[in-house]
């Protein structure tokens, strides 16, 4: 895989750092509800289902699917590489979305429905959740 | 009982110079534009109550997305108003247009200047196109809705909507070649149209030698960056005796959003909130899409004009492609003429209110080489893509 590529990163807050940082243990969280269970993304105060305030970062198992994508071929930031950009579905809720890329993968074998599972990019304190191939 | 909308009409068009750098400031446009319509109108600017405008903000914003705020054209024009309005959030670019016709409804105002302006190719120079986020101070941290979509490298619209598409391509078997025939219906338009940046014509093999920017979008797929201003006046339906043209009577508006206002986040990738917009406006009026001549549709990206051809009923959801295979039916001699005078793709990116000036001058009659032969009764109109959508349908009075 060639140089990371220059990226904007996020803006840490209280609100949004557990999610930008859960990569530092391999693992992607979501805030879930503590009373009904439904998975809130992106974080919020309360569960948009049922109003609960019970909410806190659950580990999730990484792997989902492409619900859809585009391949990059316009040089908005100075790169020349084409890039995947992926709407990713989480296995664990419909409609649960991450819009994220696809790291080490073959450009031709994409394809709504391709099997993903997590992967991290760091850059700095952040870890960017990143998809890949799941050959599982 | 008479819906609000029913007491407006557009009395009044104007559009200003259109071009890829005019090198003209916002408010030299604007005035340029909302001159022409007030006198369209019968009206002075002693007669104007009231002024609403998309996005606001003022002409300090960056990029040449922004024309001059409401407060600097009533200020230019001196104009003593009962009723001010700009913003960007509502019913898409149409909010304007939609706030000014509540206005009148409500009788907070008797005639709205409403304008949109775009200096977006002066803005860019010879620079092109500049993603979102990468300007200024973009390089910071990111937050807010941003920060889901820009560490991606997912800097654009493009890149946003691209993905609706190619969902609407695998759920539909929608192809490159159905959709390419948005752009090459708008060019067959343009070239009828004196004001259109982009004329020259336009073949399947040439919409498939563009350069791709996003798959399935390539550059024809995407609007052309321009300088104009757009201007119409709402008034009160009685006005409509004192003008000595047609005019176009307001009959329905469209402003529902029901799934989720997120780019990626909503329900239905293939619909987004156009399905909303539009389905709302039906339930607004006895009239049916059957009952519409002329279709101006946003066309940011040539998808969305697809989008808007299902969430307005000129087709089944997912039948877009089918509809539009071949162009026939969305030609200007065919059963529903769509985006008459070129569309954002070829005519030129005013931003939502090239669709509502060519709806009222069809309406009207006085499109030249390309009206739409017979009379002109009912116009659809829909901006926005994505999460944002706004529709409105006119009729001829007069």
């Amino acid at each position: 895989m060639s140089a990371a590529p220059f990226r904007v990163l996020p803006h840490l807050d209280d609100e949004n750092r557990f999610f930008w940082t859960s990569g530092a243990d391999g693992q992607l969280r979501f805030l879930r509800c503590g009373d009904c269970s439904e998975y809130v993304h992106p974080p919020a105060p309360e569960c948009p289902a049922c109003a609960g305030r019970r909410l806190s970062p659950e580990v999730v198992s990484g792997r989902g699917e492409v619900f859809s994508y585009t391949i990059n071929h316009q040089q908005w930031d100075g790169s020349p590489e084409p890039y995947v950009i992926a709407l990713v579905e989480i296995d664990e809720q419909i409609g649960l979305r991450l819009t994220t890329n696809l790291a080490d993968i073959d450009i031709d074998r994409v394809g709504v429905g391709l099997r993903l599972k997590v992967c991290f990019e760091q850059q700095g304190d952040v870890f960017l959740p990143m998809f890949t191939g799941d050959d599982r | 009982m008479t819906s609000f909308e029913r007491r407006s009409i557009i009395s009044g068009v104007g559009q200003s110079a259109v071009g890829r750098r005019l090198n003209r400031s916002g408010m030299d446009l604007t005035l340029e534009a909302a001159r022409a319509a007030i006198a369209d109108a019968g009206l002075t600017t002693a007669d104007i109550d009231g002024i609403s405008t998309y996005p606001g903000g003022g002409s300090a914003a960056p990029g040449g997305f922004a024309g001059p705020g409401s407060p600097e054209v009533q200020d230019a024009l001196r104009l003593q108003v009962n009723w001010h309005s700009g913003g960007s959030e509502g019913a898409a670019q149409l909010a304007a247009v939609i706030n000014a016709v509540m206005a009148v409804g409500a009788g907070l105002a008797r005639h709205v200047l409403v304008y949109r302006t775009v200096t977006e190719a002066t803005a860019q120079g010879a620079g092109g196109r500049q993603p979102i986020g990468l300007g200024g101070g973009g390089r910071q941290g990111v937050s807010g809705t941003m920060q889901w979509s820009l560490p991606y490298r997912a800097y654009s619209a493009a890149n946003w909507l691209a993905m609706n598409a190619q969902r609407h391509f695998h759920e539909f078997g929608t192809t490159a070649e159905q959709m390419a025939m948005i752009p090459i219906n708008a060019r067959k338009n343009a070239a009828l149209n004196p004001k259109a940046v982009y004329t020259d014509p336009m073949t399947l093999d040439d919409y498939f030698a563009s350069r791709m920017i996003t798959t399935p979008f390539r550059l024809f797929d995407c609007d052309a960056p321009v300088d104009g201003s757009t201007a119409l006046i709402v008034s009160t339906a009685e006005h409509a005796r004192d003008v000595d043209h047609p005019v176009a009577r307001v009959e329905a508006v469209g402003t529902a959003l029901r799934g989720r206002p997120s780019w990626d986040q909503f329900d239905d990738m293939t619909t987004m909130a156009a399905r909303d917009a539009g389905a709302h406006m039906w339930t607004r009026t006895d009239l049916k899409p059957a009952d519409v001549d002329v279709a101006e549709l946003y066309d940011g990206f040539s998808f969305l004009a697809m989008a808007w051809l299902e969430a307005l009923g000129f087709c089944g959801h997912g039948e877009s492609g089918a509809f539009i295979e071949g162009g026939h039916r969305i030609a200007l001699d065919g059963e529903l003429p769509l985006n008459t005078h070129g569309g954002q793709l070829s005519a030129g990116r005013l931003h939502g209110f090239g669709f509502i000036h060519e709806a009222c001058v069809q309406l009207r009659g006085t499109a030249g080489a390309r009206q739409v032969a017979g009379s002109v009764e009912v116009a659809a109109v829909g901006n926005g893509g994505g999460p944002i959508a706004g529709a409105m349908l006119l009729t001829r009075e007069g």
